[in-house]
């Protein structure tokens, strides 16, 4: 299992979204996941750059999103961060009360929790930071090395 | 791939045949336009064929669902037919499936809106 490490900063736009989205699948298969956990994976990290992008920096060209992946023979570990005004913790919903169960939004953090298996949410006044852990459970091969 | 839409009537019933990804921006308005389009003509029978769609977010979960409750508000029903085994799974994360009525065959997901 070759360690890699893939670390960059892009703007708050969908294109962002889309990027982490890819980078995650290209990442989780070079490193030996089935294709279930690959999706399951890449639909975390674009959840979790959802949150940054959309609710984190409000889509501000000013504020960026940084993205952190990085594998070793134990775990896949995606770290993004926004600049928005921190996440609320205290308002996370949970999407499978009655009351909530028909709401348009507000299952994102659920379905990232629901797919990884390590989820730590550090809010602060200058932004957010989810640190998304999937374990490796000793199937990788060999990965390639990663690039935007 | 971005979501793409079309539309066919079968015995009142109006099916969206749809493929590609529901997911938050495009995909997502696109479902929107056309729910609202039909509730417009006042066809409010509609049955959304999620046979091709191949990736959902929770950006198009939350589209589904939106779409779900203001076709039931103006008095219609709209079912979903040929869940991928993909959106299957998400619709019972989310504690979903049971929410929406959920067809495997065509004609008689027809048939169940008379």
């Amino acid at each position: 299992m070759t360690n890699h490490r893939l670390s960059y900063t892009l703007d708050s736009t969908l294109e962002t979204v889309e990027n982490a989205e890819q980078t995650a699948t290209r990442i989780a298969a070079d490193a030996g996941f089935d294709d279930d956990e690959v999706m399951r994976i890449a639909m975390a990290v674009r959840e979790a750059a959802v949150n940054a992008v959309l609710h984190g920096n409000g889509y501000d060209p000013q504020k960026k999103v940084t993205l952190n992946f990085e594998c070793n023979s134990d775990d896949l570990v995606i770290t993004i961060r926004d600049q928005g005004g921190g996440l609320d913790m205290n308002k996370i919903p949970d999407p499978l009360s009655p009351e909530n169960l028909l709401k348009s939004s507000g299952r994102g953090i659920f379905l990232i929790r629901s797919f990884m298996d390590e989820v730590h949410i550090q809010p602060s006044q200058t932004g957010t930071e989810i640190k998304l852990v999937k374990h490796v459970h000793g199937n990788a091969v060999d990965g390639k090395e990663a690039s935007p | 791939m971005s979501m793409k839409i079309s539309t066919r009537q079968v015995d009142g019933v109006t099916i969206l045949d749809c493929s590609g990804r529901i997911t938050l921006g495009e995909g997502s308005i696109v479902l929107r336009d056309n729910v609202s389009q039909l509730l417009a003509k006042g066809q409010k029978k509609i049955l959304l064929n999620l046979g091709e769609i191949n990736y959902i977010d929770s950006s198009g979960i939350g589209e589904l669902v939106t779409a779900f409750t203001t076709v039931r508000k103006q008095g219609g029903e709209l079912k979903l037919l040929n869940l991928t085994k993909k959106v299957h799974d998400l619709l019972q994360i989310t504690k979903l499936y049971t929410v929406f009525d959920v067809k495997d065959e065509e004609a008689a997901a027809v048939k169940s809106f008379n």
